[in-house]
């Protein structure tokens, strides 16, 4: 039902830019889709009312009308205060003496626990000693699982189960943590609510005690209008001085980050997309606002592939295909890296003017059908696989049956299906060569490549 | 009914106290209809309902000649209410074993839910059995086991990472065994945009209904009374692959005004079973339409 801010943006931009000079009536249009669309991914009323005013003013007038393509300049003008409302990257204020204490504090099931150890586990990849304190004595098994997460990934966790009041357990723990040459100390508390006044205070003590060089909000990204008023009790009890937005790898269109960022005005710091315990990202402000203005998000997506694309298997494979030596298994590897990368939808969602290409892709089928790729191709032998020509009838027919194409009662044609997939993928892969071979032969002739000859 | 207002006076003086005061004035003006249009807004009903109420409330004031504040006031009550529909009764009841299964996002408050769900039932002199299907979470077992012993109710567990499948089986298996009549499945939190987690829990149904082929008897989401808009792809993301048959909301203690159920009801028309409205084993009550909006016009 909805579309993504994103689409819609560009669905606005499109019929903006299509027309000559903006006028008044223009903006304002545009505009009101604008709000809401930032209404629709959740930005706070008040937040989205205010940013649509400061660009109403830098939109109408001169500057727009002078510029060559208003539609760009609209554009241009709410992406830069999409940046602006978003503000500058937080980085962890960890210089000082040791040790530095963080702590982490939010409503009920915001993803404190989760975002402590991700954030241990981040901080000692960084080379610096953590140390976790769990002051969670409320939820059942709070500590347990703090305690559960430290074992995995071996960082200490200090706890005196949940009979102690949490204020004295994070004084104890510290002073724990110090001893032991500790360097980054981080309490996990309980969730809570804003409006709790005695958990409020606990919290208020917890920070007396233990003096913390940041207080960060865990906040979950899907949250609603309500966004406002938590950033809001936490930071004027407290005073935060980051954020972190959990859950962003889901479909949330987060503008809770904007909301909470307008009304604390501290940075976001940190972002979790996922459960595993390394899914914690920098936030890049920049990225966010491109991503909401549909300009796609290049950066991340040329940072995900260095990560995970071996450079060195990278340069290989590119001196082959210049080659035109490519075989099927450098094929089967080339597939491989892609695959990890992630999802294929999520990869294109990052590429300008993918996004709605996204929405089409069927990822259960991508997925099937790489899996019947690399199943038939290391059924293969090396032979097959460096010179598929010598496939014939017969070795097909036994690599269909490696790959699990056997014939069944329930489908004695099993076994011919296996053999097509086999003359589908040699098609394709043969179709590459030939295309390999005229990049090689500096004759690539682009209609050919597009399929018109 | 007074527990409800009393759990219910936060989410009032946050979002539906504001509303009573939109309308204190007597002749209708054009703040009123803003005023209504953003406190709807901020209470997260979304933008798309709210801008449908407002037309049904323009419309209701034409027809029927609306002049006070007062007037305009009961039309959006009513208007409110309309979406709302009456709970029914949880279908647990006239079978030997009944089998209910609790899905949801990470830390919308699953596992707290069937605490506070079996201790409802278990006053009510049904045979409640716990199944801790979240294998993945860490302690997630723990925290049901020590709601299971809150409450005094047994609890089957697997082992940490076990196939969720698995301790289903187990559990209906024991819950038969020892005579249960209520078996309530926890399981992990997902992202309905998690596909491999989805299809486990399309699997883990599976299992049910093999072992007990009208299993589950209901499929309760349970969602964050402060998400915002993302709770409607929620409901949707789960019933595609686990069919919803009812909704409960957690955190409305909060100042979260859960304003997101009107959509819900409206596009899905999924019955909203209980509210959550604390962290006690007692703040777990009835949702109750009438009260719900009542609640929103109450002055302070």
């Amino acid at each position: 039902m909805f579309e993504s801010l994103s689409n819609k943006l560009q669905g606005i931009f499109d019929r903006l830019a299509q027309r000559g000079l903006l006028t008044e009536a223009d903006v304002d249009t545009a505009l009101r889709e604008v709000r809401l669309a930032l209404l629709e991914a959740d930005v706070n009323l008040s937040v989205a009312k205010d940013f649509i005013k400061r660009v109403r003013e830098r939109a109408i007038g001169a500057e727009v009308l002078k510029a060559l393509k208003p539609g760009q300049m609209v554009i241009k003008i709410v992406h830069e205060e999409l940046l602006e409302t978003l503000g500058e990257p937080g980085k962890l204020n960890l210089n000082g003496p040791s040790p530095r204490v963080i702590m982490l504090v939010g409503l009920q099931g915001s993803g404190k626990t989760t975002t402590a150890a991700k954030l241990a586990l981040r901080i000692r990849r960084e080379g610096r000693r953590p140390y976790l304190i769990a002051a969670d004595v409320y939820r059942p098994a709070a500590v347990d699982q703090i305690k559960a997460l430290g074992k995995q990934l071996d960082i200490p966790v200090y706890d005196e189960g949940t009979s102690a009041a949490p204020p004295d357990i994070a004084a104890r723990g510290l002073k724990v943590a110090t001893e032991a040459g500790a360097s980054v100390v981080i309490i996990d508390t309980a969730g809570r609510l804003q409006i709790d006044d005695r958990l409020m205070s606990e919290l208020e003590a917890i920070k007396n005690r233990t003096n913390p060089a940041e207080i960060l909000l865990v906040a979950d990204a899907m949250t609603g209008q309500e966004a406002v008023k938590i950033a809001e009790g936490f930071h004027q009890r407290i005073a935060v001085t980051g954020l972190i937005l959990t859950k962003l790898d889901g479909d949330a269109r987060g503008g809770a980050a904007i909301s909470m960022r307008a009304v604390t005005g501290v940075p976001i710091k940190f972002i979790g997309v996922g459960e595993k315990t390394d899914a914690l990202d920098v936030f890049y402000p920049d990225r966010m606002a491109q991503r909401i203005l549909g300009m796609g998000d290049v950066m991340s997506l040329i940072e995900k592939a260095q990560e995970t694309f071996d450079q060195k298997e990278a340069e290989r494979l590119g001196r082959k295909f210049l080659r035109a030596e490519f075989n099927l298994d450098d094929f089967l590897q080339q597939m491989r890296q892609v695959k990890k990368m992630g999802p294929i939808s999520s990869l294109l969602g990052m590429i300008p003017g993918m996004g709605k290409l996204k929405e089409q892709i069927n990822e259960e089928e991508a997925d099937t059908t790489f899996r019947k790729i690399e199943a038939l191709i290391c059924s293969m032998t090396k032979e097959e696989r460096r010179n598929p020509k010598v496939l014939d009838a017969r070795r097909k027919k036994r690599v269909a049956r490696g790959a699990g194409y056997t014939n069944n009662p329930k489908n004695p044609e099993r076994e011919l299906e296996g053999i097509q997939e086999i003359n589908a993928l040699l098609k394709q892969f043969k179709e590459m060569q030939r295309m390999m071979k005229m990049i090689k032969g500096g004759n690539l002739d682009i209609r050919r490549l597009l399929g018109r000859n | 009914m007074s527990d409800y207002r009393k759990g219910m006076a936060k989410t009032r003086r946050g979002f539906f106290g504001r509303i009573a005061n939109a309308f204190t004035k007597s002749a209708i003006t054009d703040d009123d209809w803003d005023e209504i249009e953003a406190l709807l807004i901020q209470a997260d009903v979304g933008a798309q309902t709210t801008e449908m109420l407002m037309n049904r409330l323009r419309a209701r004031h034409k027809r029927d000649g609306l002049k006070t504040s007062d007037q305009l006031k009961m039309g959006i009550k009513e208007e409110l209410r309309a979406l709302l529909k009456p709970p029914t009764p949880l279908n647990i009841s006239g079978r030997e074993l009944s089998v209910v299964l609790i899905v949801g996002v990470n830390g919308s408050g699953k596992t707290t839910t069937i605490g506070k769900l079996a201790n409802r039932l278990h006053n009510n002199n049904r045979k409640v059995i716990l199944a801790a299907g979240d294998t993945f979470r860490a302690a997630a077992i723990e925290q049901l086991q020590q709601w299971g012993q809150r409450v005094g109710v047994p609890v089957v567990a697997g082992k940490p990472n076990a196939d969720p499948g698995a301790v289903v089986y187990d559990a209906i298996s024991a819950a038969k065994a020892r005579g249960h009549d209520v078996l309530l499945v926890d399981t992990a939190g997902r992202l309905q945009t998690k596909y491999n987690l989805m299809e486990e829990l399309r699997k883990i149904k599976g299992v049910m209904s093999k072992v007990v082929p009208d299993a589950p008897h209901e499929v309760l989401i349970v969602l964050d009374g402060t998400t915002g808009q993302n709770a409607l792809l929620q409901a949707k993301g789960f019933s595609e692959v686990a069919q919803l048959t009812g909704v409960i909301v957690t955190k409305l203690d909060s100042t979260a005004k859960g304003g997101m159920l009107f959509a819900i009801q409206q596009e899905m028309g999924l019955p909203i079973h209980y509210v959550g409205l604390g962290e006690t084993i007692h703040d777990l009550i009835l949702f109750n339409p009438d009260a719900f909006v009542d609640g929103l016009f109450e002055e302070e």
